[in-house]
């Protein structure tokens, strides 16, 4: 589904990602695990289309086709879906006609027919249970005022309504209690499907504790150091990353 | 002789004709107001921008242009030529001046509850002089103002509201002013006056609409006078020509306890000062000022706030927003006044302005002046682009780029159109500032 070769992207003169390589096949479950600074936020606002970040080198295939060449909207039209680490408040923009604008352009761009308020809101309310959302939630303005852990779980929540077939959570969990945390998992958990597949950048094994990885990735300094399964971030919880930091210090001194 | 003295003589013989006919025609007490008026804009001239109130506003293409008074007759307008403005699901009153004069077979009057008075304000200055002549030209000061001094002297044309002590009224009344390809040149001076006695309850709409492009001058006065108790609500909705002027005084006297609201919605006109003037004088009352001011091309809007606090525990709120694009310059000064005697005031202001071009231009002036010592004044004024931030949040959700600034201007908008409590209106204006709005279809498919 997704195919990442030799990516490397900086912000300014400022390198950040120094080369990632990373395939994501439909149904699995990818995670980002690093230290701050190592570039995993990165890497998912890459995959989102955000402007700040020029991409120097590599390539980024999605379903075959060049992703990097796509706005950020096209890529939410071909099945792409970032959750922001920091979800950004919108005043003025009533959560639910923003969804269903959202929800439209992507039906609209992929050819279907719109859905109207009718058809719209008993899917919008069954979600909402799944992430047990406050229906008020709805009526207010996208994120304004919600705690973080509202907005956290808006993000999920939008991630359901819209269906995307590459989740890309950007350290959903960071900052959640354990009661949204488990929440959030749940939506992750029930979004899970062999057609669909979901990249987790996270600092903290925890989360892994709730939603099954299939793969476990070390970033590290721009670089993905090590890869493996669900055991690599039981040993990441152990030791911490310092051994990791340590190991690419070492690679980059070779490399002068 | 310079240009700007002799168009301010060409006003004093306007005056001496007018006067006469005024004579005729049954105002004839008026004629010491007018007169004081008159001699008192000979004296003033218009403003330049060595004024501090008119800093950022040159009038000079008002003072240097030679505008006259329209032409008998009228326009031949058909009532379906002014089907666009009107408020869909809302019955009212509505009184129609057609190029500044008063349009009796286009005006329609609701079944209204006894005593409440709806005229035209020169059919009231003969029949209702005992109703008027305690208020009218009474608030409206136009010692240190050219423009209202203009309109005092010319005042005849316009509407008296008047409603009695206990009345509520439950439609609004609408004030639709109407230019067309006659006024071209011309100037004209609407004057309202709107009387709301004690536990009242009203709505008064005042529009102005062009069914032309061309240049012409409205130069507005209203005054309200809400009694004890009572309720008003006062819109203001400026969709001039682009080319034309509409400078407007909104003074509004409050008495205790009263509650006023007044909107004001900008999006017309070449040069725009929009006036607007609450003065708290009893314990207990409140206002709400909110106003959105929209312009593009080369259009220039001035907003001078005078919130006055003159009795003790009144609360007032200023929220004026501005969408500033292209070569446009927008003006907020929000001056807010707290008497000696107005303790425990609560007095906010709030002033924000998206600036949509690099050429655009926004100046903003908070000022107070606090003589008491027990109050709590706060001002806030922002100028910012849209939220990029905000723009990749809704396209990588799926909305595209134009349609998501589409969208947060909007919502930009919509934060004013919100305090507009009154539904049909507040439609009315929505579908007003999304076909203003660049890529505003975009906003409307999607609703």
């Amino acid at each position: 589904m997704l195919e990442i070769r030799n990516l490397h992207a900086k912000v300014g003169n400022n390198e950040i990602l120094k080369g990632i390589d990373l395939t994501v096949k439909a149904g699995e479950v990818h995670s980002i695990m690093g230290p701050n600074g190592s570039g995993k936020s990165t890497l998912a606002q890459v995959l989102a289309g955000r402007e700040a970040y020029e991409v120097t080198e590599g390539e980024v295939l999605y379903e075959g086709k060049n992703l990097l060449d796509m706005a950020p909207e096209e890529r939410a039209h071909e099945g792409i879906f970032m959750a922001f680490q920091y979800p950004v408040e919108i005043p003025g923009v009533n959560n639910t006609y923003f969804l269903r604008a959202a929800l439209n352009a992507s039906r609209k761009a992929r050819g279907l027919e719109e859905l109207d308020a009718m058809d719209f809101l008993p899917m919008v309310k069954e979600k909402m249970k799944l992430l047990e959302m406050d229906d008020r939630l709805l009526n207010r303005a996208v994120n304004e005022g919600f705690s973080g852990g509202e907005k956290k779980r808006n993000e999920i929540f939008q991630m359901a309504v819209l269906e995307p077939k590459l989740g890309i959570l950007d350290e959903t969990d960071s900052g959640l209690d354990i009661d949204a945390l488990r929440i959030v998992a749940k939506g992750v958990t029930a979004l899970r499907s062999p057609e669909r597949a979901f990249i987790v950048v996270t600092h903290y094994q925890r989360l892994l504790n709730y939603i099954i990885t299939d793969f476990v990735h070390v970033l590290v300094d721009g670089r993905i150091v090590r890869s493996g399964g669900k055991e690599l971030a039981l040993e990441l919880e152990a030791k911490g990353y310092a051994e990791f930091e340590n190991g690419a210090r070492a690679v980059a001194a070779g490399r002068k | 002789m310079t240009a700007v003295t002799q168009e301010r003589d060409s006003y004093l013989d306007h005056f001496a004709r007018f006067e006469k006919g005024t004579a005729a025609n049954g105002g004839g007490w008026l004629a010491p107001a007018r007169r004081a008026a008159i001699a008192r804009f000979a004296e003033l001239g218009f403003p330049t921008t060595r004024d501090e109130d008119w800093r950022f506003t040159s009038v000079a293409p008002i003072a240097n242009t030679a505008f006259r008074p329209p032409d008998a007759g009228r326009a031949d307008l058909a009532p379906r030529a002014l089907e666009p403005f009107t408020f869909e699901g809302l019955a009212c009153s509505r009184l129609v001046f057609v190029d500044g004069r008063y349009a009796p077979d286009l005006s329609s009057l609701r079944p209204l509850p006894a005593g409440v008075r709806v005229l035209s304000l020169a059919e009231a200055l003969t029949a209702h002089r005992d109703l008027l002549e305690p208020h009218l030209a009474r608030y409206a000061g136009f010692h240190d103002d050219a423009f209202t001094a203009l309109n005092t002297a010319f005042m005849e044309e316009g509407a008296f509201v008047h409603i009695p002590r206990g009345t509520v009224l439950a439609e609004p009344i609408h004030l639709l002013y109407v230019s067309t390809a006659r006024a071209s040149g011309t100037i004209t001076h609407p004057r309202n006056l709107v009387v709301a006695g004690d536990d009242s309850q009203a709505m008064v709409v005042e529009e102005y609409v062009a069914l032309t492009d061309d240049v012409y001058f409205s130069n507005a006065v209203t005054e309200v006078v809400v009694g004890q108790n009572g309720v008003l609500g006062h819109y203001f909705i400026e969709r001039e020509s682009p080319q034309a002027f509409n400078v407007s005084t909104l003074r509004i006297q409050q008495g205790r306890s009263s509650s006023v609201e007044s909107h004001t919605v900008l999006v017309g006109g070449a040069l725009v000062r929009n006036n607007v003037h609450p003065v708290l004088a009893g314990e207990g009352g409140d206002c709400l000022i909110n106003g959105l001011f929209m312009a593009t091309g080369r259009q220039h809007m001035d907003n001078y706030m005078k919130v006055e606090h003159a009795g003790p525990h009144c609360d007032s709120r200023q929220f004026y927003q501005g969408i500033l694009d292209g070569h446009s310059r927008g003006v907020f000064h929000g001056r807010i006044v707290v008497h000696k005697d107005a303790q425990k005031t609560d007095a906010k202001q709030t002033n924000r302005n998206l600036l949509l071009s690099e050429d655009a231009q926004v100046d903003t002036k908070p000022q107070l002046e606090i003589y008491a010592d027990d109050v709590k004044c706060t001002h806030g004024a922002t100028i910012g682009q849209v939220d990029d931030e905000a723009v990749f949040y809704l396209r990588s959700r799926g909305i595209p780029e134009d349609a998501a600034r589409a969208l947060l201007l909007f919502a930009f908008a919509g934060q004013s159109l919100e305090r507009m409590k009154v539904e049909p209106i507040r439609r009315h204006l929505e579908a007003l500032v999304t076909r203003w709005l660049p890529q505003g279809q975009l906003v409307e498919a999607a609703r």
